[in-house]
């Protein structure tokens, strides 16, 4: 294998360097390589060795599940295009991108139960959207006019999403240890038992946080799966920064299964997910999943990946997306245009729906500044609450 | 005796027994605090302990004695070796429904959790905008004048004040320890409970029948008319030498025992101070941007008329806590409390 700055970590799917390119973009995983993968990237049905074990959970998809999971990755990859638009147009703060990342958002999501609770970090619109989430409700703290904005227990358990990296691992982490001490999993039921979901990436793979979850993970045998989506990139730092090994392989040192999935293979990504939750719910304990795939986009439109990235890299993972894949994949089982074609119509009306609920946003009053920081009384922000009104009442017209 | 307790021999047994079988105890503030968590726990099942070396062990300052046996493992977790872990943890369990009280073994342990109780305790409910509680206790021993290595002996208190989000307390003796634990406990916010290291284990009247004062009430633990002085933790019973002494030379200090930093209730400092006129602060902590600077400043603003003196401030110096050897020189001594009134009374 030519020796590549991403070689360590990726073995099958590193993208080459430019000289290597047209040598490689065709070779298919080698049989014996450790990435559970169902799909080539041409979309051929073609199993890795790796992934033999998880075949059987495919069984479990219907042909609305195939269509669903098209549609929720061609869905979300507009809406993503529109909400950067809106950020370029001063309608949000920030956005963050998902471009590049739905097949591993689309499958894993799509492997937890109604009871299962899941915690995002902050670019899986996605998960949300599956899990019952309004995306319009993602894009009111990219607004700025909430911190939060959903309640996790009315959407799904879909959690908040968590700014500062990897704080979240630790928050699930106590939370599936709640689950196991108050009974919800482990019992044998599938239908009741409970498990957690976490999702972080190959640079919050390096904050303590990341790590200290993965040890309490271990040692309280908490039900709950390490979704980290390795997409190459933490901003400008690339995951050879973060790691000299392949990042799966640290789960062992924790003492527990890891597995790396082609995360553009959105059929693997359900399949290796689904045992680990299953695997999670019926007692068996935590597991480490590293999906591969990339940031096709910037890492928020605050940045700017042409500074720092090699064009070559990224034409090699877009000759990769998973869209495109499964889309070939779906016609090679005889999917009809005129679906192809309705989903990205619905798309569209998607978007285009989400754009104007966007701009509808209702900012919120200056109550919102003092309510809820505590939730006893507190007399020190009460007095100030007052005060602000009293001075803002003041002025001509009762507002400053 | 409860049903739940099967020995009268440990800490917790002994405890037991006394709470049900007196109306109150003589009891070091280890074994109050012991008492009070153990009341929490009989009085709810989602409150579980966390925290290193707090089982078997029953912490290295053994506050958690005997828990373990009494409540099992499910209850009190002997956790890694990871403070960040403890409290992001907590935040999940408090999340689930639990109502966890986390055991920090030092003072300057806490920075390694710091970034969780700042960041994400301190603000997942006003993150999610009222739909959640964060009843998490995080006990903290601090202080110094134990004789110790450092990172042993330091007084964090200020960066958690100055935290919105968080509540602040530190019991100054027995009685207050056992019912503020479990007022703290009680509390749908987070609250971070400083348990001062050397006043662990003189002992002091617990009552057991009530509290007396609500957790966040500053209280006159001594009547005087010439000087008010306010302090918490260890520092009460320094300004309580210190009063005894100004009375052998005819001055009368009024001594407040603050109880809460966070929120800080100045009803009692502002009453005493207009009728006294006069106002020192004691910590141990470093005194720039402390406490008692925030004291300082709220009585200025609000007693300004009230005022013969400024208020002085008996501080820890503006330096890492010093080698054990020379604490006593760094720490506030009745003499240094003296010091700062006879300066407020030459005014």
């Amino acid at each position: 294998m030519p020796a590549t700055r991403n070689e360590a970590i990726v073995p099958e799917v590193a993208p080459p360097s430019p000289s290597v390119t047209a040598t490689r973009t065709s070779v298919a995983p080698s049989a014996d390589g450790p990435t559970v993968r169902l799909l080539s990237p041409s979309g051929a049905f073609a199993p890795s060795a790796a992934a033999e074990e998880y075949l059987p959970y495919l069984d479990r998809l219907t042909e609305a599940d195939h269509r669903r999971f098209y549609r929720d990755m061609v869905v979300v990859r507009t809406f993503d295009i529109e909400a950067a638009n809106l950020q370029r147009q001063g309608q949000l703060a920030l956005w963050v991108p998902s471009h590049g990342q739905e097949a591993a958002q689309v499958g894993s999501a799509y492997a937890t139960r109604p009871q299962d609770h899941v915690f995002p970090s902050y670019r899986e619109h996605v998960v949300g959207m599956i899990r019952g989430l309004d995306v319009v409700d993602i894009l009111r703290m990219l607004r700025g006019v909430t911190l939060g904005g959903w309640k996790p227990e009315e959407h799904g358990n879909f959690h908040l999403y968590t700014l500062v990296l990897a704080a979240q691992t630790l928050h699930s982490t106590g939370y599936a240890m709640g689950m196991t001490l108050d009974g919800s999993t482990g019992t044998g039921n599938p239908e009741t038992d409970q498990a957690v979901i976490v999702y972080y990436g190959d640079g919050a793979s390096s904050q303590g946080d990341a790590n200290e979850a993965l040890v309490f993970a271990s040692s309280y045998q908490t039900p709950q799966v390490f979704f980290m989506q390795n997409n190459h990139w933490a901003i400008s730092v690339p995951v050879s920064r973060q790691s000299r090994s392949p990042l799966y392989l640290r789960a062992s040192g924790f003492g527990m299964p890891g597995v790396q999935v082609d995360g553009n293979d959105v059929l693997a990504s359900f399949a290796v997910t689904a045992k680990a939750m299953d695997d999670a719910r019926a007692g068996h304990g935590p597991s480490l999943i590293e999906a591969l795939t990339y940031r096709v986009g910037a890492h928020t439109t605050a940045d700017d990946p042409t500074k720092y990235r090699d064009p070559a890299e990224l034409a090699y993972w877009v000759a990769r997306d998973p869209i495109e894949r499964f889309r070939a994949y779906l016609k090679g089982r005889g999917v009809e245009q005129e679906f192809l074609d309705s989903v990205d119509e619905e798309a569209k009306d998607f978007a285009s729906d989400t754009r104007r609920r966007a701009l509808e946003i209702v900012g919120p009053d200056t109550s919102v500044i003092f309510d809820n920081v505590y939730a006893e009384p507190h007399p020190l922000v009460a007095e100030q609450k007052a005060w602000l009104g009293r001075y803002e009442a003041s002025f001509e017209g009762g507002q400053k | 005796m409860t049903p739940t307790s099967t020995t009268g021999t440990s800490a917790a047994g002994t405890s037991a027994a006394d709470t049900a079988a007196s109306a109150a105890a003589n009891l070091p503030m280890t074994k109050a605090l012991n008492a009070g968590l153990r009341q929490a726990m009989l009085n709810d099942p989602k409150v579980i302990l966390m925290g290193e070396d707090i089982g078997p062990l029953g912490g290295v300052f053994r506050v958690t004695e005997g828990l373990i046996k009494e409540f099992g493992d499910k209850r009190v977790l002997d956790t890694p070796l990871a403070e960040s872990g403890i409290i992001g943890t907590a935040i999940g369990l408090a999340m689930r429904g639990f109502r966890p009280v986390c055991e920090i073994q030092f003072d300057g342990f806490v920075f390694p959790g710091f970034d969780q109780i700042t960041s994400q305790l301190a603000r997942m409910r006003n993150r999610h905008e009222g739909g959640l509680i964060m009843p998490v206790v995080i006990r903290i021993p601090y202080g110094g004048h134990i004789g110790s290595i450092e990172h042993h002996q330091e007084s964090p208190e200020a960066y958690f004040a100055h935290t919105p989000g968080l509540r602040v307390v530190s019991p100054s003796n027995p009685h207050d320890a056992y019912w503020m634990m479990q007022q703290a406990i009680a509390s749908n916010d987070p609250v971070i409970f400083f348990e001062p290291k050397s006043r662990y284990w003189p002992k002091g009247e617990v009552v057991y029948a009530e509290s007396g004062i609500d957790l966040h009430a500053s209280r006159v633990v001594r009547v005087g008319s010439d000087v008010t002085v306010v302090g918490h933790g260890a520092m009460v019973s320094v300004l309580l030498q210190a009063a005894e002494i100004a009375a052998t030379e005819g001055i009368s200090l009024e001594v407040i025992d603050l109880r809460s930093i966070s929120p800080i209730d100045f009803g009692p400092i502002l009453a005493s101070v207009e009728k006294t006129g006069r106002l020192v602060v004691a910590q141990e902590a470093a005194g720039f941007v402390s406490v008692g600077s925030e004291i300082a400043a709220t009585v200025a603003e609000r007693a300004y008329y009230s005022l013969e003196a400024p208020v002085l401030r008996v501080s820890g110096f503006d330096t890492p806590f010093p080698p054990a050897a020379v604490e006593t020189h760094f720490l506030p001594s009745p003499d240094r409390v003296l010091e700062a009134v006879d300066r407020v009374l030459a005014y």
